[in-house]
């Protein structure tokens, strides 16, 4: 099985420092991310997980540590470089949705498409597409605040999923879905996975853990484990102490 | 960057701008009072003044271009000594047949005074009383609005005919047709033969508030005792000549008045285009400092909009934040805040236009001046800095917008 790497993480760290106190959020990772991966990220709360996704989304710099998209070193890349490395490499959906509070739910998938120069009626399209791919065809006018949660958290992911990235980073995607929502996105996922699409999820949730072909798991900032699942099994390591 | 992709993020920007300034309409229209105050001072005062210079430079061309007016000058020291220069009825009959290249020459004498009363049936009218020749008409185009008006012959035969102002008609309280009427001037009675033109008010003095009489009956009027100072108004027939022409007549009247070679005039002679240079000096400069004065406020109203902009950037962090997440560069978030700045400005500017043309239209008709004229230059101007004003004090506010930093802006609460 002929593997292709997308991104390879070499010693990266992440340094936060608070007056004289610093400590490691992430502590020298090393990882590789191959194209069609479907990875978990589990790890307790404030293990590093959702500073890890901001470093792979571009959102934030590692303070060491190599980052290496489709073969290019992000760091060398100015400021409009990676805004177009957010806009079509990356789908991100945040752990708290980020919708622009003002856009409707129609608007704010449709913003990433402007920053691609996609003409209106074009940008219309494929929102709705994504849209009603989520099931909100008939909530489209509503403004985040007119939406409940779980709305608004399919919203986050029309709008990641609206420009076809290369990688779909999800920050727990499923936490505020009830059971029978929370199948349908994994089912969309799997589907996703099916097409082609490298996953990247983040969750609390051991079904969804189980679900997915690779997990990694994080504790304080280190990488404690990384293991492929064997679908349908679920093994001990993965138990996520959801309660910590 | 390519063309196409810079207008795309114009388009863009100014839909996103709109959508921005429109869903806190009540918060932008504050934001942008001191550009609508600013340029509605602006109209207001350009409307009332240009009105009011238009309506003096139509006034102006009515009389001619090439028309000169002479008038007896008598210094201030020489005034109080009790010496009073004076243009007679020889100065005029020697300009008259003396000087080449001119015609309709008119002398004018103007009564006012106690004597000088108009009476019709009990009622009396201090108006004034000038005394003119027939060729006033063509020199002023004027033209009677009913009836004549008086010919060479009235004036040779010293015919006792009028022409009446307009005013006249209402104070004197004369009803049904005036022509053929008679009213009384010093104790004599003149026939009415025409109503001159309505040329209305000017500095608040009433234009129409005259009678017209034959010169040479006002000379006969006013008696024997005295000559009377005149005026004496030609056109000069070739533009071109008009210097030369006031260099003639200015030779003239000295010989005629016995002047020494050190002696100043006695008489002043103006033309109308020289007047109407004074008249545009005067408006320029007014214009000039009221425009200094205003610019003032203008760029108060500016930093209003900076202040709040930047108020705005700080309150929107994360929007700009999750913009940035999903792909937008500094120039887009530049873009979008300038527009924002710009179009809030363009429409404080629009506003402050209807405003201050409505706020000029008002003054004009409550003072009695002419009507408010906003001419394109002032609108041009007014958009302009406006806009002006929008991309100065919106470049701060953008700029800080778009250097934030994508993982701050998302973590700003
Ligand atoms: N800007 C920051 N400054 C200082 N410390 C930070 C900052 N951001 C995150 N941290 C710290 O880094 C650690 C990792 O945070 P992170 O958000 O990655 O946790 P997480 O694994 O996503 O947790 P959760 O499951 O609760 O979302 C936490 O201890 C957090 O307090
Ligand atoms: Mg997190």
């Amino acid at each position: 099985m002929s593997k292709q790497t997308i991104i390879e993480l070499k010693g990266i760290a992440k340094q936060y420092v608070m007056g004289s106190e610093s400590f490691y959020a992430l502590d020298h990772i090393d990882l590789d991310i191959y194209l069609n991966d479907y990875i978990a990220i589990v790890g307790s709360s404030g293990s590093g997980k959702s500073t890890l996704m901001n470093l792979l989304g571009c959102l934030d710099y590692p303070t060491n540590g190599e980052y290496k998209l489709k073969g290019t070193d992000v760091a060398t890349l100015d400021e409009n470089h990676l805004a177009g490395i957010r806009n079509q490499e990356i789908g991100f959906i945040f752990q708290n949705f980020n919708l622009l509070p003002r856009a409707s739910a129609l608007q704010n998938v449709m913003q990433p498409l402007i920053y691609r120069g996609l003409p209106l009626a074009e940008r219309k399209r494929r929102a709705e597409n994504a849209l009603t791919m989520v099931g909100l065809q008939d909530r489209m006018t509503h403004v985040p605040n007119q939406l409940s949660g779980g709305q608004r958290q399919r919203v986050a992911i029309a709008r990641a999923l609206v420009t076809e990235p290369a990688i779909l980073l999800a920050d727990e995607p499923t936490g505020n879905l009830d059971s029978t929502t929370t199948i349908e996105i994994m089912a969309l996922f799997d589907q996703l996975h099916a097409d082609g699409q490298t996953l990247i999820i983040v969750t609390h949730e051991q079904e969804i853990a189980e679900r997915c072909h690779r997990v990694v798991t994080l504790k304080d900032g280190h990488l404690m484990s990384d293991q492929l699942n064997q679908p349908q099994a679920s093994s001990p390591s993965l138990e996520v102490n959801a309660g910590v | 960057m390519q063309v196409s992709s810079v207008k795309f993020k114009l388009v863009e920007g100014t839909r996103s701008a709109g959508q921005s300034i429109f869903a806190h309409g009540f918060r932008s229209f504050l934001t942008t009072l001191g550009i609508i105050i600013g340029v509605a001072s602006v109209i207001a005062v350009v409307s009332v003044v240009q009105g009011f210079s238009a309506n003096i430079t139509q006034q102006f061309d009515g009389m001619g271009t090439n028309v000169i007016n002479i008038e007896s000058f008598t210094p201030r020291k020489e005034r109080l000594q009790g010496v009073r220069a004076k243009l007679t009825y020889n100065d005029y009959l020697q300009i008259k047949y003396k000087i080449a290249g001119i015609s309709n020459v008119t002398p004018t004498v103007r009564m006012w005074g106690s004597n000088a009363g108009i009476t019709y049936r009990g009622q009396t009218s201090s108006s004034m009383i000038v005394g003119t020749a027939s060729t006033y008409q063509k020199l002023n185009t004027v033209y009677p609005e009913r009836g004549r008006f008086f010919n060479a012959s009235d004036d040779q035969s010293r015919r006792r005919v009028a022409v009446l102002g307009p005013s006249i008609m209402s104070k004197l309280d004369i009803k049904g047709d005036p022509i053929g009427q008679h009213v009384g001037v010093s104790g004599e009675w003149f026939k009415v033969i025409g109503i001159a033109e309505k040329r209305g008010k000017l500095f608040g003095f009433d234009q129409d508030d005259f009678i017209l009489l034959p010169f040479s009956t006002t000379r006969a009027l006013l008696g024997g005792a005295e000559e009377p100072d005149i005026i004496i108004s030609f056109q000069v027939n070739e533009p071109s000549q008009l210097d030369q022409v006031k260099q003639q007549v200015k030779n003239l009247l000295r010989r005629n008045h016995k002047l020494d070679q050190d002696a100043n005039d006695d008489f002043e002679i103006a033309t109308a285009d020289q007047m109407l240079d004074t008249f545009d000096k005067i408006i320029g400069s007014t214009t000039l400092v009221l425009g200094g004065i205003v610019g003032i406020s203008l760029l108060v109203g500016g930093i209003g909009i900076m202040n709040i902009m930047l108020v705005s950037v700080t309150e929107r962090t994360r929007e700009i934040g999750i913009q940035k997440a999903l792909g937008a560069t500094r120039f887009d978030i530049l873009l979008q805040f300038l527009i924002e700045a710009v179009f809030l400005c363009l429409l404080g500017g629009l506003l402050g236009l209807i405003l201050g043309f409505g706020a000029g239209s008002l003054i004009s008709n409550l003072t009695g001046l002419p009507s408010a004229t906003v001419p394109l230059w002032a609108v041009i101007l007014s958009f302009g800095f406006s806009a002006g004003i929008g991309l100065i004090f919106g470049i701060i506010p953008a700029a800080k917008a778009a250097n934030l930093d994508p993982i701050d802006a998302l973590r700003y609460e």
